[in-house]
């Protein structure tokens, strides 16, 4: 039953349920990115005020369960914090998930991001993963340039 | 029920991996040939024998092992021309796989090197593939438009995942310089009717190439038969190693065509500024080739033989024909490709409603030890065809069992239960 592990009910729960899902206006910088190897993509839009504080992340993409449910935990986190605080929730998130299963992580940085575990196991699923984070960094990077 | 004298579980004993248990003592269930196949010990023991005791390079070594390891090189390739009744032994060639059989072939026309009016290729000619290619039999000849400004054309896929060749006397007309189709599609299993096609090849004066990989290792392939110029298909598909692939083409053609790779073994003779080349096959077999997975790959078409293609055949043809029955019965199951056992092979490609190939794969891995494969399986734009990103597949050769498609089902019921 080592899968079931991967699939924690919470990951499950944003599966099913999505947070914050679809694009919306306004938006600072639109991002698309795609997981060649299976065809998983999500394009995301960032909102940030003036003094940094992220207003709005918006998604939409296709996917399988953990790609998606990873992009829903992200708008839950990202949205209403600064730019600076989800940027080391993204650098806590792509070091525990690219540690192997080796990584202890910081739940305290991580959140709900902490049921993604699981995932650091399945090196086939990391991408999956990392997609809609990696395009969140994209986006504040190109809304900041 | 079987046909006569084929034993699935005499077979299974040659395949000890089929016996193993996975983390978690699960038993493993696989489903994933179509991708690459098990290796029998027939195969694993010629190889490791070959290595332990007879082991020198070919073709250059004059000692007693380096003849040795010739003489089973060459008569490996006497065993592959004899398995796909080549009419002459110089008409195989070993390549690393099939992409490589497919790109050598795509990489003589156009060629400032070769001169044969075949093979010249230029603006307002035109190539002509299909929807349901495997990427290696649609970027090489991307790459050879790009390269020469031919127009690249391909026949549609029907809805029931059929080739359609309504519009074959125009698609396949006077401006063709080449057709190359697969045999046997790797996503929907269908299998092409190649006559039709070589008939019109012939009369515009193209040449016609096929993608064999999957139909080789599963069906009797007679290339005299099939009327081609050229063939490709690739070891690991067929019970023998990776790395080792063949390019089978008619002596005349391969004569015409410039070398692909340049180095030892593929010369008649070397100067500072020019060479000439080896006869074919060896033109085309250049540096030290994979020797011992030529050998495994020998072996490996002995052991078809022995438990015989046409029984290969007629077993697949039972166990797809359950699968076509079994599968549906699972809720929101839609099979991408022909929904009955006549003209397909033994891969059913499906999708399930509104769960994610990669869910459904990771959960009959897991939780039953059951290997398909998901994804796009290299043919992006049959995907695209039919409107969904990913399917998941599942692919039978002589050793699964009508148990493992039943494993398969309850597999697929479970996993609509996490996701559902």
């Amino acid at each position: 039953m080592i899968g079931e592990s991967m699939y924690q009910e919470l990951i499950l729960e944003h599966y099913k349920h999505p947070q914050g899902r679809g694009l919306r206006d306004p938006y600072d910088a639109e991002v698309h990115h795609v997981n060649p190897t299976c065809g998983d993509e999500v394009t995301l839009r960032v909102k940030v005020a003036d003094g940094g504080k992220v207003l709005d992340v918006s998604y939409d993409g296709q996917g399988c369960s953990i790609s998606q449910a990873a992009a829903s935990v992200l708008h839950e986190l990202a949205t209403g914090s600064t730019v600076e605080e989800s940027l080391s929730v993204v650098e806590e998130f792509t070091r525990l998930m690219q540690g192997r299963g080796q990584v202890d992580p910081d739940e305290d940085v991580l959140g709900d991001a902490v049921a993604f575990a699981g995932v650091a196991k399945f090196p086939a699923r990391v991408k999956c993963a990392l997609l809609a984070w990696m395009a969140y960094k994209d986006a504040l990077m190109r809304s900041q340039g | 029920m079987s046909a006569p004298g084929f034993d699935v579980e005499r077979i299974r004993k040659d395949f000890p991996v089929l016996g193993r248990e996975l983390p978690g003592g699960r038993s493993l269930v696989y489903l994933d040939s179509g991708n690459s196949s098990q290796k029998p010990t027939q195969v694993v023991e010629t190889m490791r024998d070959h290595l332990t005791w007879h082991y020198g390079n070919v073709g250059r070594a004059l000692h007693v092992l380096g003849s040795e390891s010739t003489e089973a090189y060459e008569a490996a390739r006497d065993k592959i021309a004899a398995f796909v009744k080549a009419p002459s032994r110089d008409e195989i060639v070993f390549t690393k796989n099939a992409s490589e059989a497919l790109n050598l072939v795509a990489y003589a026309f156009g060629n400032p090197v070769g001169e044969d009016e075949r093979f010249r290729i230029g603006p307002g000619d035109e190539i002509v593939i299909s929807e349901m290619e495997h990427h290696s039999n649609i970027v090489p000849w991307q790459l050879l438009a790009q390269r020469t400004g031919a127009t690249l054309r391909w026949f549609p896929v029907t809805d029931e995942g059929r080739l359609d060749i309504d519009g074959l006397d125009e698609l396949v007309n006077e401006r063709t310089k080449i057709v190359s189709i697969t045999h046997q599609s790797n996503v929907l299993g269908t299998v092409n009717s190649v006559s039709p096609i070589v008939a019109r090849v012939r009369e515009v004066g193209a040449l016609m190439m096929l993608d064999a990989s999957q139909s080789v290792p599963h069906q009797p392939v007679d290339v005299t038969e099939l009327g081609v110029d050229f063939v490709a298909f690739t070891g690991h598909k067929m019970v023998g190693p990776s790395g080792i692939g063949v390019l089978w083409g008619r002596r005349e053609l391969l004569d015409a065509m410039p070398p692909f790779l340049g180095g030892g073994e593929m010369i008649e003779a070397v100067w500072m500024d020019h060479s000439t080349y080896a006869p074919v096959p060896h033109k085309f077999e250049a540096g030290t080739p994979p020797i011992v997975e030529a050998i495994g790959l020998g072996a490996a078409a002995d052991y078809l033989t022995a438990v015989g293609m046409d029984q290969i055949k007629a077993h697949e043809k039972e166990l797809v024909a359950y699968a076509l029955e079994a599968l549906p019965e699972v809720p929101g199951l839609r099979i991408i490709g022909p929904r009955t056992p006549i003209a397909r092979g033994g891969t059913i490609s499906f999708t399930l409603e509104g769960i994610h190939p990669h869910d459904v794969g990771q959960i009959l891995d897991d939780v039953y030890g059951i290997a398909v494969r998901v994804g796009h399986h290299c043919a992006r734009p049959l995907h695209l065809r039919f409107g969904i990103p990913a399917t998941t597949r599942a692919s039978f050769y002589l050793y699964n069992t009508t148990a493992e498609i039943d494993a398969l089902v309850r597999g697929l019921h479970h996993v609509q239960k996490v996701f559902g």
